[in-house]
């Protein structure tokens, strides 16, 4: 049992987590502005790998830190191709706004 | 010396015949198609005359200078060494049967066909689809030979549906005209009609004697003296549908008539001479179920007498000279029936020998005044052409005086044992020989009735359409009609003798009572003469009369103009029915196929009107039902999912397993 435990329960980590995870889907629901979205998602990503580590340092499961390590990195990658994309829709439409973005509608 | 009779030559030289005609015939020229056509069934004839003359050697016993002779003893099977069928304790066999019933059948069918063949070249010339005709006629000859020499009754069945085949074909030969191909179709629907009995029969046999051989059938027969009636009665019934079905017998001769629609060789050879008598050879054939059988033998003099009578009145009214002769046809296998029927098994055979030259000679002089009047087959529009048409007008007399029975001719000789034979059979047999001898006197008079129509009085067309008869019709006129002159001279007690190994009945017929007989053939002589004196006052000294006559009985001779009505019978109780029956299951199968694809259809696109709201292109409403529902899982979860669930927020002291499994869920990774 470590001291975080006395002094900060797990419950408050796991609040602090929904709280930032829910501001990432608020923000991906209401925002227009395409990297405004995408950073909500990596809102999202963070809120989950807090859980995550917050689980892992609690039951001392290293498994969680380890899956925390690659959530991180698939993000860095996301993040890459993710900003390529937009940078390439906001040549191609000259805008960001996720609205107009709708060629696959039917 | 005796050779192998070369069965298998009989019978695959004419389907080379066939082959090379029907693939090649369209490019080989019209001389070298009407070679192919005529030297398939030459070679065949040839073969039957050669077996025929070696069978016949076997009674001279000895022979200087050619060695010693070895008889060629009857019957004689070959069998292809690969088994057709062997299917448990089933077992058929390629075999090919020769004895004495098969070789006369043989000649005539070989013999007569090629005769057929060789004046088609005359009546076909300048005919389109000329090589067409001869493939079919040569695949007729081939399915009827293989017919005749079955050695088993499935083989029988094939040649048998062989030749309905080759029969179709060539009726419908014209098919560019309507009434061809219907009579086409109706000849072959008819005869599925008769071979669903034969089939029937077949099965039975199978059942009952486990074997289809004729010769296997024979032996069980053989072991089992006793074994009369039952099942054979059933056996011999269904047979006789099939063969009332080819031979054109009541109910099912309705065919013929149409197939007249054919060329007038094919209606000579197929619908005259051998197909049709295909039937009466079926019950020669399997003669020893029908001897066990006396119902059913009754039963096939019955239909025989009837269809004699029934159609002999037909044929007095009608006016198309080929239609007469059609009802003429099916007149005379009634009187093979009745032959059958009262065990006379050799005087059917002989009548249908005789037959088969002198109703051949008849569609081939018919042919030759269609030909010469180009396409003219009304009797009404005929008269007067003894002298422009001698040689056919001689030949066509040789066949009415044979086919009306006259002595000297060969009806006489093969048409009087049938009445005597009918009058000597048990109790019915004197009301079988009176209606055998009213037939006679119709036959005479519709007979010279054509005769005078046709050859005699004034001309009563205006037609100048004259051909000339070319000499490979005449030749084949002239043989046949010398046939019909001396075709019966052997007789019928020395024709019995020597069929007698294959179609003696094997029952007890009545004593021979030669005086009885003597004024038998007296009274059946008087009345064909009556039938000519008819013939003669009605359509030579007083022409007026017949229609006098008509107009006297307008019912009595509409229904028979109209032959009784029978096709229109058929077409209300049992076509027309059926039809709408038909119809019926077509509409309602119809209504519910289309309307299960119809609903299915229509689910689809309104499922899809509905479901393509949701595709609104905007990422955020997707967005927004992802996480709606991650959250419905999610609370799914959290409710009955796991009871601990709730746990994972406001406990610490939970298992590990049960915690972590949860937290896996949540972050959508399969856990351990």
């Amino acid at each position: 049992m470590s001291f975080l435990q006395h002094d900060v329960p797990l419950s408050w980590y796991l609040l602090l987590s929904a709280v930032l995870f829910s501001l990432g889907v608020i923000g991906f629901l209401i925002k227009r502005n395409l990297i405004t979205v995408f950073m909500s998602i990596e809102l999202m990503l963070n809120a989950v790998n807090l859980s995550f580590v917050a689980f892992a340092y609690q039951w001392h499961e290293v498994r969680g830190q380890i899956f925390v390590l690659f959530v991180m990195m698939v993000a860095a990658a996301e993040a890459a191709v993710g900003l390529a994309i937009i940078i390439a829709v906001f040549r191609a439409r000259a805008t960001l706004a996720v609205d107009r973005i709708d060629l696959m509608k039917l | 010396m005796t050779e192998s009779p070369h069965l298998w030559w009989i019978v695959l030289l004419p389907f080379a015949g066939f082959l090379l005609n029907g693939i090649l015939g369209s490019r080989l020229r019209r001389r070298l198609v009407s070679a192919i056509g005529v030297l398939a069934p030459l070679a065949s004839f040839a073969l039957v005359l050669n077996a025929f003359a070696a069978n016949n050697i076997s009674a001279a016993t000895s022979c200087p200078g050619c060695g010693p002779i070895t008889a060629l003893a009857l019957p004689i099977v070959e069998t292809f060494p690969v088994p057709w069928l062997a299917i448990g304790q089933i077992h058929v066999d390629f075999s090919l049967v020769l004895d004495q019933l098969s070789l006369v059948m043989l000649l005539v069918v070989t013999g007569v066909g090629f005769l057929i063949h060789v004046y088609s070249v005359g009546y076909m010339r300048g005919e389109p689809g000329y090589a067409r005709y001869f493939s079919f006629l040569n695949l007729f000859l081939f399915f009827m030979t293989l017919l005749v020499l079955a050695g088993n009754i499935l083989l029988l069945f094939v040649g048998w549906e062989g030749v309905g085949l080759a029969s179709y074909l060539l009726i419908g030969f014209y098919f560019q005209r309507n009434s061809a191909a219907d009579a086409g179709k109706k000849a072959f629907i008819v005869n599925r009609i008769g071979d669903f009995g034969f089939l029937i029969g077949i099965f039975l046999i199978l059942a009952t004697f486990g074997t289809l051989s004729f010769s296997q059938i024979a032996a069980r027969l053989a072991m089992n003296p006793a074994w009369h009636g039952s099942v054979l009665t059933v056996i011999c019934l269904c047979l006789l549908f099939g063969a009332a079905g080819k031979s054109a017998q009541l109910p099912l001769y309705v065919w013929l008539p149409d197939a007249m629609e054919g060329p007038t060789p094919v209606s000579a050879l197929i619908h005259a001479a051998t197909m049709v008598t295909a039937g009466v050879y079926m019950i020669a054939r399997t003669h020893l179920l029908f001897d066990r059988a006396p119902i059913a033998l009754a039963v096939v003099a019955i239909v025989g007498a009837a269809t004699a009578l029934f159609a002999a009145t037909i044929a007095l009214a009608q006016n198309d000279i080929k239609r007469v002769l059609a009802y003429s046809t099916i007149s005379q296998l009634g009187y093979m029936f009745l032959a059958c029927g009262v065990a006379a098994y050799s005087a059917a055979i002989f009548h249908l020998v005789t037959h088969a030259f002198f109703k051949a000679l008849l569609f081939l002089a018919a042919g030759s005044v269609i030909h010469a009047l180009g396409g003219e087959q009304d009797l009404r529009k005929m008269g007067g052409l003894r002298k422009k048409l001698p040689v056919t007008f001689w030949t066509m007399t040789a066949a009415v005086l044979a086919i009306v029975g006259v002595p000297g001719f060969a009806g006489f000789y093969s048409k009087d044992p049938i009445l005597y034979a009918a009058f000597l059979d048990g109790t019915g047999g004197k009301l079988l020989w009176f209606v055998g001898l009213v037939t006679a006197l119709l036959t005479s008079l519709y007979m010279f009735r054509l005769w005078y129509l046709t050859f005699l009085g004034e001309r009563r067309s205006k037609t100048s359409h004259h051909h000339a008869t070319p000499l490979s019709m005449l030749a084949p006129l002239v043989i046949l009609s010398v046939l019909s002159l001396c075709g019966g001279w052997i007789g019928l007690d020395r024709f019995s003798v020597y069929l007698a190994p294959a179609a003696a009945a094997h029952r007890p017929m009545p004593e021979a009572n030669p005086g009885l007989e003597f004024i038998l053939s007296i009274v059946a002589v008087l009345v064909a003469l009556e039938g000519w004196l008819i013939a003669d006052k009605y359509y030579r000294r007083r022409t007026e009369r017949p229609a006098q006559l008509a107009a006297a009985l307008p019912a009595g001779y509409k229904l028979i103009l109209n032959k009784y009505y029978v096709d229109e019978i058929y077409g209300a109780v049992i076509v027309k029915p059926l039809l709408a029956f038909s119809k019926f299951v077509l509409g309602g199968v119809d209504l519910l196929l289309g309307g299960i694809a119809w609903l299915l259809a229509g689910i689809a696109s309104l499922s899809g009107m509905i479901l393509q709201r949701w595709q609104s292109g905007n990422l955020r409403s997707y967005a927004a039902w992802l996480a709606a529902g991650a959250a419905a899982v999610l609370l799914f979860l959290l409710l009955t999912g796991s009871p601990h669930a709730w746990s994972l927020l406001f406990f610490h002291s939970e298992p590990i397993l049960k915690v972590s499994h949860i937290t896996v869920i949540q972050t959508g990774q399969v856990g351990h």
